[in-house]
């Protein structure tokens, strides 16, 4: 038992956290610049924040992460970082040729208050900035919310680009939200069969998911431009998925540029990707292609041929708020219980929104922002579940408890496939109900008796 | 063996610590002591008397311009009366971290071995900037560098305030340190009932007013000069003030934990004496 001392009694604690169910904003941040076409991300600090989260990213995404940093020293936090940041980007620019190098802070440079902005200006004041790149930037104090925020900080950094010439474009603006490659790829095939131009930013897939193919690219084919971005503000409207990693990006271009935003649940499961179907269509005025409606057929058809392993079944879930709330939702619509909910990010809004989706349930949600594992795992030990969905960091608890484990979220550091399949939309869907009644049933094909053992299921 | 004595000066900004510090150092050392004097301020302007106005290379400047690689040498230049001046220094207004530039200053300085026996000192004195706005500020006063603390106040209330203020941090790392506070120095601005007031606001912090330092114009000729008084015009009655203030440090065997006054209490005692003074 890996966890033994974790007791079942649940006793009230109010300045310790025991394993956080999030990680600190700059490794949102640099993932959300790796989704910018030829962008080398810049961590403006120590270089011990920028080595971890490189390698944290790697080991989700089995990819090589390019990532620069300001390299403090004692003498940098004493004199401020200004020096080392200019120094860096004119490297940068000079050795790598990134088309754009997307600077974010830690908790270091925060705290002594480097003002990056103004030592942004200065760099393209003094011409280490080359004709055509570009400096973008965002706060990342890890002190303040999460992983999540970091993300959502970095897409809105990436709206300060974008200018409103007056003409709009006829595109609309897609913000996906903190999802791998796979699902990015997916939003946009089904955009495409909407016949609707979109921009989608962040897009990490060919960046993040790309083939071997034995040669090295410091900067892969795929993400946004910084030309599509600049041009974002000609867009005819944004589409915003997830409150938590995308809304202030696309709140940001409304104020800024006037592109009129909606702020949409992630795309998981089948009334998050009816809504986001709907809004491209109404916003683009189109009409949904019968491949769509054939993919949502098939969805519906599964969850109604297996909803008898679903009905009813208790699921404990962690992980980050915007995928929780349409994870929750999914599940409810299948007749799931979910039964617990811990997600690490800050905002009121989240226990609201689970709340609201439970509320007709015959039994008290569990629910907590800020919350932690080791409250999750007493949660379960005094009621138990089925399933267990969150990221790699459950399966201590899973293993203990002997629960099935679905693997969902950030980060994955044992399993592979995230990067390639996709779980929004319909098919993505389809992959998840796969995915829960492969373990569901592998489940009971384990502890069922020999008599109730079956063939057939 | 003797054993060093670790002196740190606080208070209110303005209120006369680099002056008061540095012509306290002249004093000792005309009495034959050796005093190390660490300037904990990025201003680096708490040596100019005792150095005579020679331009400093303050510790952090050293650091940033030679790397880690430096040597006490570097850091540290004679003054007044064989007196060892330092400057922390830090860095220039509005950027970076004065307050991890003195911690960073100080550990180096140990490191270094500034502070070693066979340096032979009998004082090591901390000038600190102001207010102890952050942990920084509070370096000279943790881990048992600094072990007694001079304030500097005058009769004006805000300076009075920095003094209660300051005495909270000491109490803070008194508690689990071997840091006292040995008194208050009042630095006279004429304030009407100044000397008695103070006495007043030390004997209820539970301190001594250690020495009352009269206003004199002398002080300021001597600055312009870039001298302490002792060496400006070592007859001044001034001087005499100065040199009385060394021994009464010197001498000193009043080490207490302070006991900070609440707002109210230190309002009454203002307006205690200041009603005096007005009727």
């Amino acid at each position: 038992m890996l966890l033994r001392h974790t007791p079942k009694e649940i006793t009230e604690r109010s300045a310790l956290v025991i394993n956080p169910a999030k990680t600190c904003q700059p490794i949102g941040a640099m993932y959300a610049a790796l989704g910018i076409h030829g962008c080398l991300p810049h961590s403006h600090g120590s270089q011990g924040c920028c080595a971890y989260h490189r390698s944290a990213l790697t080991k989700h995404y089995k990819e090589p992460i390019n990532a620069a940093t300001s390299s403090f020293t004692e003498g940098a936090s004493v004199f401020g970082g200004q020096a080392n940041l200019l120094q860096a980007i004119e490297n940068i620019f000079t050795v790598y040729e990134p088309e754009v190098i997307a600077v974010h802070t830690t908790c270091l440079s925060e705290t002594i208050g480097d003002d990056i902005k103004q030592i942004r200006d200065k760099a393209e004041k003094s011409g280490v900035v080359p004709n055509g790149k570009h400096v973008i930037f965002c706060n990342t104090p890890s002190y303040i919310g999460s992983h999540v925020t970091g993300f959502s900080n970095m897409v809105k950094g990436m709206t300060e680009v974008a200018t409103n010439t007056g003409k709009k474009n006829g595109k609309v603006n897609v913000i996906p939200g903190w999802v791998e490659p796979a699902d990015m790829e997916e939003i946009k095939r089904l955009a495409a069969l909407m016949n609707v131009p979109i921009t989608l930013f962040p897009d990490t897939s060919g960046v993040l998911n790309g083939p071997l193919s034995g040669e090295f690219k410091m900067f892969p084919e795929g993400g946004v431009t910084m030309k599509e971005l600049r041009e974002s503000g000609d867009a005819i409207g944004t589409l915003a998925l997830g409150e938590w990693c995308s809304a202030d990006a696309a709140r940001s271009l409304d104020t800024r540029c006037k592109v009129p935003c909606k702020v949409l649940d992630m795309a998981f499961g089948l009334k998050a990707t009816d809504r986001f179907i709907d809004a491209l269509r109404i916003i683009a005025g189109t009409s949904v292609p019968e491949e769509i409606n054939r993919e949502r057929g098939q969805l519906v058809d599964m969850i109604s041929d297996a909803h008898q392993y679903f009905y009813q079944k208790k699921v404990a879930l962690f992980g980050d708020p915007d995928q929780l709330i349409a994870m929750t939702e999914f599940l409810v619509s299948i007749d799931m219980w979910p039964t617990h909910l811990v997600t690490g990010t800050p905002g009121k809004k989240f226990e609201k929104r689970i709340s609201e989706l439970t509320a007709h349930l015959p039994y008290e949600v569990n629910v907590k922002t800020g919350g932690d594992m080791f409250l999750l795992h007493q949660w379960i030990k005094n009621s138990p579940v089925d399933l267990l969905i969150g990221n790699t960091y459950g399966k201590h608890i899973a293993r203990d408890e002997d629960i099935p484990f679905l693997r969902w979220g950030f980060p994955i550091l044992d399993r592979m496939g995230h990067q390639y399949f996709p779980t929004v939309g319909y098919k993505g869907g389809l992959r998840l109900l796969e995915k829960i009644l492969g373990l569901l049933l592998d489940r009971k094909d384990r502890d069922d008796s020999e008599i109730q053992f079956e063939l057939t299921l | 063996m003797k054993r060093m004595r670790k002196v740190a000066i606080y208070g209110k900004g303005g209120i006369g610590k680099s002056t008061t510090t540095q012509n306290t150092v002249a004093g000792l050392a005309e009495m034959g002591r050796k005093v190390m004097v660490v300037g904990c301020d990025p201003k680096a302007d708490s040596t100019r008397l005792l150095l005579g106005g020679l331009a400093q290379k303050s510790v952090l400047d050293t650091l940033r311009d030679e790397g880690e690689d430096v040597e006490l040498e570097n850091i540290r230049k004679r003054g007044f009366g064989d007196t060892w001046c330092v400057e922390s220094g830090g860095p220039e207004p509005g950027v970076g971290c004065a307050g991890r530039g003195i911690i960073t200053s100080i550990n180096m300085l140990e490191s270094l071995g500034a502070y070693h026996e066979s340096e032979d000192l009998d004082y090591a004195f901390y000038d600190v900037l102001g207010d102890v706005v952050c942990g920084g500020f509070a370096m000279p006063i943790r881990d048992g560098k600094a072990e007694e603390i001079y304030i500097v106040c005058s009769g004006e209330m805000m300076a009075m305030y920095a003094a209660n203020n300051i005495c909270k941090g000491i109490m803070k790392y008194a508690q689990s340190g071997t840091v006292r506070l040995g008194g208050l120095i009042c630095n006279s601005r004429n304030v009407g009932n100044e000397k008695e007031m103070i006495e007043q606001l030390a004997s209820q912090i539970g301190t001594q007013m250690i020495y009352f330092v009269p206003r004199d114009n002398m002080v300021q000729r001597a600055e312009i000069n870039r001298k302490t008084v002792i060496e400006f015009e070592p007859t001044a009655e001034q001087a005499d003030h100065y040199r009385n203030l060394a021994k009464a440090i010197d001498g000193n065997d009043n080490y207490v934990i302070p006991k900070p006054l609440e707002m109210e209490k230190l309002e009454k005692l203002l307006m205690d004496f200041g009603l005096m003074e007005a009727c």
